[in-house]
């Protein structure tokens, strides 16, 4: 519940005094910890060994609980259910892809100093002019960000300019992707067709293959997730969030107040398109891969579930569903891999039934059995 | 005033500290002026050259029958439906056909509408802070703080509206009756100019109609307030001046005596009033 001191912080340090994010903090540096000191100081062949594959695996988790995050922030506090959040994160992707395209140079199999080799194949001479510039680290990284949040920008002006919510805007975020996934597969796009982009080297100069470069991928996108966590955070825990939970509950009450109710959407919609695209950035280089398949609408209704099977409107529920569910994913694909998808649509239909609120919600209800027993000091307000 | 003078007048507070007031202009006379004003649906005429003129500070009634047109009359003051024909001026200085919804709002024309719609996630003080007038831009209200001076402003509306035990509690929890006194003082916390009140006891306990009636009473002189009832003798208890409102125009103004005496206003109300009222 919101009380008068917490709201009088500067709003970027606001969410360092909850205790849920406190704990949640808590939690990820223990666990980016441990797995780190069983990575390293665990000799090999140890039961508790967690080798370079396993923390490989955790690193792309970590990337997907920042995607959920960021679909939390739009769908949990603004109503927006976005369909199309895979986009932001193949075009976050796309760019650190081209990135590390260009760092491949001329080790490539054609050996061209300066094509990445799908385009010496194509037999083009020269390079499409939205590669230019991919070959410094700075520009590209600013396209990670920029290029989701341009899209988004554009996208999110004309939607909700034109008021469109609900179902239909769901519907044209679905379109949104696939039409991105049809144009991706072409190879005139110049980005590598149906294959995508592969065969990356080094990133910054560290070699993606060796296990220290992926120990380090693993700890940076824990630390992203972290930054994004505590971003989304302040802005729920500031006015402007609460504006966000005004807008999807009453949207035309809060226009009536006198809030742009269209530029509060832009804005977090675009936050949260910029999110995604970093969680894409830092997917890709950990799988070694990217290719139009990312923008699969089926990938983008997967994001709303891992955020309705953690529990909505939480963030941290977030976070717990994307692991989960993709950890079982991880198990379930490599037992039986023609039941994954049953066993999802079961789990989504058991959480629905059983647990509204997501495994958040579950959480929320043993926390406050438990100060029904213990009540805490503070608890009268 | 130059900055100097304001310094030197004691009197008062600084200029520059004061909440810069609403800009409308009311020298001369009438805060709302409504002249000709028709709104056709597909060639029905849910307005028909509707004149109508509150004063500054004044509270009035509207009554008219179902259809009457006393909700689209309030659509056009708020800028959600706009007129085929007429003028709409706020003060003699803002033509309100000319601007946009939140404009209207932050000009000083708040609405409570019929139906009452809080935000129910939010607490009781929180939907008050977000009505607030304040800067409603998005990096001010991102980095926007609560000082002490917020909180007594909204602790001063949760006294007024009765609510002050209830100010950390979430807004879905309220009963009906005080979820339309949060209403009330969400548009107080807008420091409007002209409050529109569109069925306030609908559904109200008897207790609950009479604290509304001192409510809107005790608001009246410091904002104009036009409240559109159903109820007959809840506008009795309130009312000094009543429009009646028939098919889209007015169809008689004066005291509620006055109009309740009118034959055309009889006819209206099928021969009586009082029995509209049950």
């Amino acid at each position: 519940m919101m009380t008068q001191a917490t709201s009088s912080q500067f709003w970027l340090t606001r969410p360092f005094g909850e205790r849920a994010t406190q704990t949640f903090l808590g939690v990820l540096f223990a666990a980016l910890l441990l797995v780190t000191v069983l990575h390293l100081a665990v000799p090999q062949g140890h039961p508790l060994h967690v080798n370079a594959y396993t923390v490989n695996l955790f690193g792309k988790y970590l990337s997907y609980a920042l995607l959920a995050v960021a679909v939390d922030l739009v769908w949990g506090y603004l109503g927006i259910l976005s369909l199309g959040h895979g986009a932001f994160f193949a075009i976050g992707g796309y760019a650190m892809g081209m990135y590390l395209m260009r760092q491949i140079g001329d080790r490539g199999t054609y050996g061209h100093p300066v094509l990445p080799d799908f385009m010496v194949f194509l037999n083009w001479d020269s390079l499409p002019w939205y590669w230019h510039g991919f070959d410094m680290a700075w520009f590209a990284f600013a396209m990670v960000l920029l290029a989701p949040g341009l899209l988004a920008l554009v996208f999110g002006f004309l939607a909700f300019r034109s008021r469109v919510t609900g179902v239909y805007l769901s519907i044209i975020t679905q379109a949104l992707t696939f039409a991105l996934m049809l144009a991706f597969f072409r190879n005139e796009m110049g980005f590598g067709g149906n294959n995508g982009l592969t065969d990356f080297r080094e990133l910054l100069g560290f070699n993606l293959r060796s296990d220290a470069t992926r120990l380090g991928l693993f700890i940076a996108t824990g630390v992203a997730l972290a930054l994004g966590y505590i971003l989304c955070r302040a802005i729920v825990t500031s006015k402007l969030g609460r504006v966000c939970v005004a807008t999807r509950d009453a949207e035309a009450r809060t226009r009536f107040i006198g809030y742009r109710v269209e530029r509060f959407q832009l804005f977090v919609f675009v936050v949260s398109a910029m999110l995604a695209g970093l969680a894409g950035a830092l997917y890709v280089p950990q799988v070694g891969i990217i290719n139009p398949s990312e923008f699969s609408p089926l990938f983008s209704i997967e994001i709303v579930l891992w955020v309705a099977l953690g529990g909505r409107a939480t963030l941290y529920g977030a976070v717990i569903g994307a692991i989960l569910v993709n950890y079982a994913k991880t198990i379930f694909t490599g037992i039986m891999p023609d039941a994954w998808l049953f066993a999802l649509g079961a789990l989504f239909v058991l959480v629905t039934v059983l647990l509204p609120k997501g495994v958040a919600g579950l959480l929320g209800h043993l926390k406050r059995r438990k100060e029904d027993d213990h009540p805490p000091k503070e608890a009268a307000a | 005033m130059s900055l100097l003078q304001s310094l030197k007048a004691r009197d008062r507070v600084f200029d520059f500290m004061a909440t810069e007031a609403s800009p409308v202009d009311v020298r001369h006379g009438p805060i709302l002026y409504m002249e000709d004003v028709t709104v056709s649906f597909d060639g029905f005429k849910a307005i028909n050259n509707l004149n109508l003129t509150i004063d500054d500070g004044e509270l009035r009634c509207i009554i008219g029958p179902n259809g009457a047109g006393k909700t689209t009359m309030m659509d056009i003051i708020t800028g959600k439906t706009r007129p085929t024909e007429g003028s709409v001026w706020f003060g003699s200085r803002h033509n309100l056909l000319q601007m946009n919804e939140p404009e209207i709002a932050s000009l000083g024309i708040g609405r409570k509408f019929q139906k009452p719609t809080v935000f129910e996630a939010l607490s009781v003080f929180d939907n008050l802070e977000l009505a607030m007038a304040a800067d409603k831009r998005i990096f001010p209200t991102l980095t926007a703080r609560m000082t002490s001076e917020i909180s007594d402003r909204i602790d001063d509306v949760l006294e007024t509206i009765g609510l002050t035990a209830l100010r950390f509690q979430p807004a879905g929890i309220l009963s009906h009756g005080q979820k339309q006194w949060l209403e009330i003082g969400m548009l107080l916390m807008q420091r409007p100019r002209l409050l529109l009140v569109d069925e306030p006891v609908a559904g109200m306990t008897e207790q609950e109609m009479e604290r509304t009636a001192e409510l809107l009473t005790g608001l009246a002189g410091k904002q104009s307030v036009v409240v559109v009832e159903h109820d007959m003798g809840f506008v009795r208890s309130i009312a000094r001046k009543v429009t009646v409102l028939h098919q889209g125009s007015v169809l008689a103004e004066g005291s509620m005596d006055q109009v309740s005496n009118d034959p055309k206003v009889v006819e209206v109300y099928l021969g009586s009033d009082e029995e509209e009222s049950a």
